[in-house]
């Protein structure tokens, strides 16, 4: 039998378990309910204690192989198998092939009188035919509680229910009994007292208007399990149950880095983006661009060819879709090629399990390889701080299990500190961005900081963050002696260095023609004076001739004088000295 | 059928109604409760319903499957098919008075005049 081969995945000395094949409720119970014993499970009205019960009976009979009785005392064969159709289970089949036996005990107390002693034989032998006719291992009373309506002597009949209990562990069967919730007991009346194996509780809890159910193992004797309160919902497919804490933190880590779509962004995550699988938070005050940078992060998926899946929880995907067509991102061609699809809802339609259940099946469905919450923190319309984290704990778990990156937006109210995300959710992320707006000089402006990313060398620079028209970039932000500037005040800032610099090479100009007219004016001096020089210098030269030529005259002269007074010597020298003897001639 | 029964059931001198009565008794085994409630009835039937009734006793031991259609839970359960509406009554039927009650067969004023 299947069931033996799950029995075997657990230790021989465990307890032997049941499995209820319903999702989650076994990763609770580490394997299913006692096999062979009562469970008690109790509730409220409308919290799903039949539907809880019909699904033991049918994934016992379809996955299991164990067939079923369902005892009803409140509703019809019809009725349950109308009602258990909704979620998908095809009972009638499974009656026809005698997987299950439906019978519905129908008790009016107007119609009985009670004359003397009596017992329920009618019931055990009733409940024994049903079990024998299809060799059923599993056994559902909904809601045995019908009994104290219907039967007047409440002591024969808690006799006759603690006989049940024995006969039921008996014979061997895995039996599950409803009942009502009470004030003072776990059940209107006091059945607690008789299943002491195994009681499961189920809630429907109404908080802030938005209706969540949660399941709770009260007790289960011989074997370990879950305490908590666990949120189950119920789908299209059943009961869920989404426990925490079973998923383990065992999943891969992939070295792959993806690009965000923003270059600059990527360059400040060391150049490469993001890792794959990763967790990406980002947070900013209103109106600063976090879901176009969750767009662009989604169409550069789409542009890789990978999927992704837009969860958006306060726009619709036409709107999204017009907005972001003004910051040059058109989307539609994504979403006709089936690369991109957004799913839009309310965060206050249904609770926060329904809404982690719906997203969980739009990426079974899907499968995307990037996946977009934008707004994370619209959830926690839906649901507490504490669900919201855990929520939103359990889909990073099971998109990192699925080596999906995801990209959360949160909304930060100006005036909290930035640093704090609303939901406490930061420590779970990998990644961290934050978006500011810095106000100032009449505007504001935005600016992209990296708080934290996991596993790789980021930049600790604040960059200016800039939508325009062709989409988002990233800025260096003017840093100075004036602090970090942005937009405008940065322009202009950058706008007087230029005039600043402007300014001086102008001087350095004017310097360098200074410099060259105080060049020319000196040259220009040094020639009137080498002119004055060289004038001097020929009216020294021209003295000098004029000295020569006369100490020649007066040689002449002499030498004439001489010759006259017949110093005959001397003449006879000087006519040697220069034999001219003409103008001594006309002189004479 | 259920008509005719009725049309036919007009009081008589003891106020009960003349017609023939159909009554089942459920019982699982020849359990001390059920002798009892099988001699209890006897003794009932005899002396209120003599020769307008039929007893048919019900074993589930020996036939589980007509527990159903009869809706039997307490052991042992008398049901009177006949004269509609049907009616149960549980236990040995060890209370006459009870039993007289449940069948409809005192007459109203008689058991309001015994009741105190």
């Amino acid at each position: 039998m299947k069931t033996n081969d799950h029995k075997s995945t657990f230790p021989a000395t465990r307890l032997p378990k049941c499995p209820t094949g319903i999702q989650g409720l076994d990763e609770i119970t580490g394997g299913g309910l006692p096999r062979g014993r009562p469970t008690l499970v109790c509730g409220g009205a409308g919290c799903g204690k039949t539907l809880f019960a019909a699904e033991f009976l049918v994934r016992g009979a379809v996955q299991f192989g164990e067939p079923g009785v369902f005892m009803s005392f409140e509703e019809t064969e019809a009725e349950l198998k109308g009602n258990v159709a909704l979620l998908g289970f095809d009972l009638a089949s499974l009656v026809r092939r005698k997987k299950i036996l439906l019978d519905h005990v129908y008790i009016e107390r107007s119609e009985i009188q009670e004359t003397g002693e009596y017992d329920l034989e009618g019931l055990f032998v009733r409940l024994n035919h049903a079990i024998d006719a299809i060799g059923a291992r599993r056994v559902v009373l909904d809601t045995l509680e019908a009994l104290f309506a219907g039967l007047p002597n409440e002591a024969i009949l808690r006799a006759e229910l603690r006989r049940l209990f024995r006969w039921l562990k008996n014979k061997g069967v895995t039996a599950l009994i409803s009942a009502e919730s009470g004030r003072e007991h776990l059940t209107r009346h006091g059945l607690e007292e008789y299943v002491s194996d195994c009681v499961i509780v189920l809630d429907h809890r109404i908080n802030e208007q938005i209706a969540t159910r949660h399941l709770r193992v009260v007790k289960y004797r011989g074997s370990p399990h879950g305490t908590n309160e666990y949120p189950f919902l119920i789908g299209d497919d059943g009961i869920s149950v989404l426990p925490i804490t079973s998923l383990g933190l065992n999943h891969a880590a992939s070295s792959e880095r993806i690009a965000t779509g923003i270059p600059r962004l990527d360059a400040m995550l060391g150049g490469q983006g993001f890792f794959r699988g990763s967790s990406i938070l980002l947070t900013g005050t209103p109106g600063t661009g976090k879901t176009s940078t969750a767009a662009v992060f989604a169409q550069a998926a789409a542009r890789r060819g990978e999927r992704a899946l837009y969860f958006a929880f306060e726009e619709s995907p036409s709107q999204i879709m017009r907005n972001m067509q003004s910051i040059g991102l058109r989307l539609e061609p994504w979403i006709k090629r089936g690369l991109l699809r957004f799913h839009s809802a309310r965060p206050t339609l249904y609770g926060l399990e329904m809404h982690l259940a719906i997203m969980f099946k739009e990426i079974f469905t899907f499968k995307p390889a990037v996946v977009i919450v934008d707004p994370m923190t619209s959830l926690l319309i839906a649901g507490s701080e504490s669900e919201t984290k855990a929520m939103v704990t359990r889909l990073i778990d099971f998109l990192k299990s699925q080596q999906i990156t995801s990209l959360f937006t949160s909304l930060t109210h100006a005036g909290n500190p930035l640093q704090q995300s609303e939901i406490a959710i930061s420590s779970l992320m990998d990644s961290w961005l934050l978006v500011q707006d810095i106000e100032g000089n009449g505007e504001r402006n935005r600016v992209l900081y990296v708080l934290k990313a996991r596993g790789m060398a980021h930049s600790n620079q604040s960059r200016e963050f800039l939508i325009s028209h062709r989409g988002i970039d990233l800025v260096d932000a003017y840093i100075g002696p004036g602090g970090v500037l942005t937009g405008a005040a940065r322009a202009a800032q950058s706008a007087r260095d230029k005039a600043e610099t402007l300014a001086s090479e102008q001087e350095a100009a004017r310097r360098q023609r200074e410099l060259e007219r105080k060049r020319a004016a000196l040259e220009r001096q040094i020639a009137a004076l080498r002119s004055e020089y060289e004038a001097e210098e020929e009216e020294l030269r021209r003295l000098g001739e004029q000295v020569a030529t006369r100490t020649r005259v007066l040689t002449a002269e002499r030498t004439e004088l001489a010759s006259l007074r017949q110093a005959d010597a001397t003449v006879a020298a000087s006519a040697r000295d220069d034999g001219k003897p003409k103008p001594k001639d006309k002189k004479r | 059928m259920k008509t005719k029964t009725v049309r036919q059931r007009k009081p008589d001198s003891n106020g009960r109604t003349a017609k023939l009565w159909q009554l089942r008794l459920y019982v699982a085994g020849q359990t001390p409760k059920s002798l009892t409630a099988f001699g209890n009835l006897k003794q009932i039937c005899e002396s209120h319903l003599k020769d307008r009734y039929r007893i048919e006793v019900i074993d589930l031991l020996e036939q589980p499957h007509l527990s159903k259609g009869d809706q039997i839970l307490a052991i042992p359960t008398l049901v009177r098919k006949l004269p509609p509406p049907v009616r149960k009554i549980i236990g040995d039927l060890s209370d006459t008075e009870r039993v007289l009650v449940g069948l409809d067969l005192r007459p109203v004023d008689l058991t309001a005049t015994k009741a105190p």
